[in-house]
């Protein structure tokens, strides 16, 4: 019996949900919305030196790419699921662009981070 | 080839709009579009890691366009669908978990739902906390 690669898909998105779940909002709230405004957290709680520390601390950043990674397996995931209740046929292109997108952007903020931290 | 020649056509049922037929298909695209503002979060966030990697300059220009009033009212948005999200991912949990089975019987959808709910609000709480405790 062939095994099926299914669950490499839902898995990171099932993980990505669950994550974005528990601290989506508030982490849009964070960095989007009350530091910008300067309200209820100060502007410095974002500051260059700040989160370049963040950055270069060893689990902050795993925490940080899997929130980014994750976050963005599990959008094209559901995306991608959602085009033929669109009507889009959802062929190899739009897997393609869908999962790669994902993993594209999981590859660059990797390589960002590798480069912040050496 | 053509077909009219006094055959009837079958009638196929246009699927135009079909999700706004029903309360219940309104809720589910709603769910699903939540989607497209967690993607939007996360190239937020990788731009900012980009940003960072380029020096303080490249940083203080991405935090400066996190202040645009475009920005806002976007992170307002990619907010709202966050906390949709969040609500209708344990409302759906139930269904998508294993049975589970607590003392010989089954653990109810509902408090798989609030169990949900209350992790989220005590997430949310910690993170506030430690972004106050660590601006500081």
């Amino acid at each position: 019996m062939k095994r099926s690669n299914a669950p490499l898909f839902w898995l990171p998105f099932g993980a990505g949900g669950m994550l974005a779940a528990l601290t989506g909002t508030m982490l849009v709230f964070i960095t989007g919305i009350a530091v910008p405004l300067g309200w209820t957290l100060r502007a410095e709680l974002m500051s260059y030196p700040h989160v370049l520390a963040l950055a270069q601390h060893g689990w902050a950043r795993g925490l940080l790419l899997a929130v980014i990674a994750l976050f963005a397996w599990h959008a094209v995931h559901r995306i991608f699921h959602s085009l033929h209740d669109l009507g889009i046929h959802s062929g190899a292109t739009a897997k393609l662009v869908c999962y790669g997108g994902a993993f594209a952007l999981t590859v660059i903020t990797a390589a960002s981070l590798w480069s912040i931290a050496h | 080839m053509n077909l009219d020649g006094g055959v009837p056509r079958p009638f196929v049922r246009p699927m135009r709009g079909w999700w706004r037929r029903d309360p219940f298909f309104v809720r589910y695209m709603l769910r699903e579009l939540t989607a497209v503002a967690v993607l939007a979060y996360a190239v937020v966030l990788a731009v900012g890691v980009v940003r960072l990697s380029q020096g303080e300059v490249a940083w203080n220009g991405w935090l400066a366009a996190l202040r645009a009033p475009w920005s806002i009212v976007l992170h307002v948005l990619i907010l709202a669908a966050m906390a949709v999200h969040a609500w209708s991912w344990f409302q759906i949990m139930p269904k998508t978990l294993p049975m589970i089975f607590v003392g010989g019987r089954r653990l109810a959808g509902a408090t798989i739902t609030r169990a949900g709910w209350l992790a989220t609000a005590l997430t949310s709480i910690a993170l506030f906390a430690l972004a106050r405790w660590w601006q500081s």
